[in-house]
């Protein structure tokens, strides 16, 4: 195979499973701000939770990778739902300067308890042996926890877009993320369905946040460190749209990894350089409403 | 309704202050407004030890208030203020480093010229935007200056930081010493000029007119304020003071290091003036003070409980004290009055 293609596959097959920790971290956070209009720098840390939470029920329950993903997904889905009503609920109304501070105030705290009870150091993850290693695709042979990644991603954003797009409480959704007064008045309760859509939202966020230990490391700084790309592919794709999230996440994936590989030195700008002129275009996003 | 425009939620937090006192009085000076000067020229001679620590302070309040002026008055929301006071970090340093440009006051006018012009040509794209949309481009256009400043390491000096930096005295006389004194007085006049400027502004009419754009912009709409061109020159204005708070950081540690432009630094600034309280340009004193004292304390004792309790903080004061710690004592005093009466 020649050089050039082999850097091209390269590039956008890393780039893919990048974007996928991306999307499955993302998506939840783009539902929601859609949902409620809630400016929430916070949502990071539900995939820092998650990610803690894995490796914990892994060392204390003695129970493997996928299982333990899923316990922190479920916990994580649940303890959120506490915060939604102590700390988020009051501020739906006010204004984004006040949801901006309460969310950065959150982060703060969580990294401070994350360092104070996990310490400073980055955490690895004891992945299964059938996830290590290369697999052979028959073009080429990849790593197979990437291989895994982009699986997960793509079958998640299947099943998110088939739930949003083909039951009953995924029209409802998307019924309140269009006109929320309108769905209130035929008696769609918004308020029991966004606290659904928070719970999973961060849920899901908690699995991917398991997930990326492995490729993108784990340290209580996660949640800061991440915050602004979280935030950018949200942005970028307009809030409110799983198919907005996903291509934002696969477009500044790929971009960022290309970026790197091919400048390294000075790659990490061209994303940012990327998200300010779609923003500058769409300030609603690629696949946002324009009202 | 969703949108990242958002026209919904429009400020609706942010008081009117001063709205009990006639306009006329509005800009008096009162006995009050002596007392930040009297401790901070006082603190000279109580604590001659931490007067490099006190230069520092002194630097974060003149930041806070140009971050004052946008979002206090204006009500423009920025995560990337960082952005200017690092360009004015880097002019004064640059300078310095490349041009051999040692003389201070001539640099540090330099160092608020350059980061005026960021300003003003980032402001002109920016201030088209409004809600969130507003936020993320400032958050990323500083981040991009972050990491163009890491690309171009050769004159920046990138992670390292930017080596070489020679301040000639001031006025030929007064040296950096190491215990920071010709730098505390030199900062605190800084900081005198820059205040009266900004008090200045903000008790003007085009100052009147930005709380009317804050407060309700239909209707500043409506009376034919020209709100674009208001807000990028209050923008151009407090990205000049950002620069020059910026230029004294550079000119003070002889040294400038990336994290000038990143941001944690446009996060701490926006809490420390939320600490104090927006709208009032002492907030920006009083919430300086608190923070890097109070960081300082409690990072000696454990960097997780400072961060954990800075955080805690910011929320109880988004919950609770929405004014900042000078209007939670401006509402106790009236309670005060009122259970007296």
């Amino acid at each position: 195979m020649s050089e050039f293609l082999n850097v091209v596959i390269s590039i956008v097959f890393d780039g893919l499973a990048y974007a996928m920790i991306l999307f499955i971290i993302s998506v939840g956070l783009s539902v929601t701000m859609g949902l409620m209009g809630f400016v929430n720098l916070a949502h990071g840390v539900f995939a820092m939770a998650g990610g803690y939470a894995t490796v914990a029920i892994m060392s204390q329950l003695g129970i493997g990778f996928l299982p333990a993903l899923l316990c922190a997904g479920v916990a994580i889905g649940v303890a959120s739902l506490v915060l939604e009503q102590t700390l988020y609920a009051p501020l739906y109304k006010a204004g984004e300067l006040d949801q901006l501070l309460l969310s950065i105030g959150l982060v703060f705290m969580a990294s401070g308890a994350f360092t104070y009870f996990f310490g400073p150091d980055p955490i690895s993850v004891q992945i299964p042996d059938y996830l290590h290693g290369q697999i052979d695709l028959g073009v080429r042979s990849f790593p197979t926890y990437r291989v895994f990644m982009i699986a997960v991603g793509i079958a998640m954003a299947l099943g998110l877009w088939i739930s949003l797009e083909r039951t009953l409480i995924g029209a409802r959704i998307r019924a309140a993320v269009d006109n929320r007064p309108m769905a209130e008045a035929v008696g769609i309760n918004v308020n029991r369905l966004f606290k659904l859509t928070f719970a999973l939202g961060s849920g899901i966020a908690a699995i991917g946040g398991g997930l990326a230990i492995d490729i993108l490391g784990l340290t209580p700084n996660f949640a800061i460190q991440y915050l602004v790309l979280f935030l950018i592919v949200v942005a970028v794709g307009g809030l409110g749209t799983i198919r907005g999230t996903f291509v934002a996440a696969l477009a500044l994936g790929i971009i960022d990894n290309a970026g790197k590989y091919l400048w390294p030195e000075g790659g990490a700008f061209f994303i940012y350089a990327v998200a300010i002129a779609i923003l500058l275009w769409r300030p609603s996003g690629l696949f946002g409403r324009t009202d | 309704m969703p949108s990242l425009v958002g026209s919904h939620t429009r400020r609706q937090q942010m008081q009117p202050t001063q709205n009990n006192q006639h306009p006329s009085r509005r800009h008096r000076w009162h006995l009050a407004e002596a007392l930040p000067w009297v401790i901070a020229v006082g603190a000279y001679f109580v604590f001659p030890d931490y007067l490099a620590f006190g230069t520092q302070i002194l630097i974060t309040i003149i930041f806070a208030i140009s971050l004052d002026l946008i979002l206090g008055y204006a009500g423009i929301v920025t995560l990337g203020h960082a952005a200017y006071f690092g360009t004015g970090a880097y002019a004064a340093g640059m300078l310095s480093a490349h041009l051999g440009w040692n003389e201070p006051i001539s640099g540090l006018v330099l160092a608020g010229t350059a980061a005026a012009v960021m300003g003003w040509i980032s402001g002109l794209v920016l201030l088209r935007y409004r809600g969130l949309a507003l936020i993320m481009l400032t958050l990323a256009t500083a981040i991009l200056l972050y990491e163009l400043a890491n690309t171009f390491e050769d004159i920046t000096g990138g992670f390292d930081g930017l080596l070489g930096i020679h301040i000639s005295p001031l006025l030929g006389k007064f040296d950096n010493d190491l215990w920071g004194h010709n730098y505390y007085w030199y900062t605190l006049t800084v900081l005198v000029i820059v205040f009266l400027a900004a008090r200045r502004v903000v008790f003007s009419p085009f100052g009147r007119s930005l709380i009317g754009i804050r407060d309700n912009v239909q209707r500043m709409h409506a009376i034919g304020t020209p709100v674009y061109r208001r807000l990028v020159t209050i923008y151009t204005i407090s990205a000049g003071l950002a620069g020059i708070a910026g230029g004294l950081f550079a000119q003070s540690n002889a040294f400038v290091t990336l994290d000038v432009l990143g941001f944690a630094r446009s996060g701490t600034i926006l809490v420390i003036l939320i600490l104090g309280g927006t709208g009032r340009l002492y907030g920006a004193f009083v919430g300086a003070v608190v923070y890097m004292v109070v960081e300082d304390e409690l990072t000696k004792l454990s960097p997780e409980f400072w961060e954990f309790g800075v955080g805690l903080v910011l929320v109880l004061v988004v919950l609770f004290a929405r004014r900042g710690l000078l209007g939670f004592i401006t509402d106790m005093n009236e309670l005060m009055h009122k259970a007296r009466s």
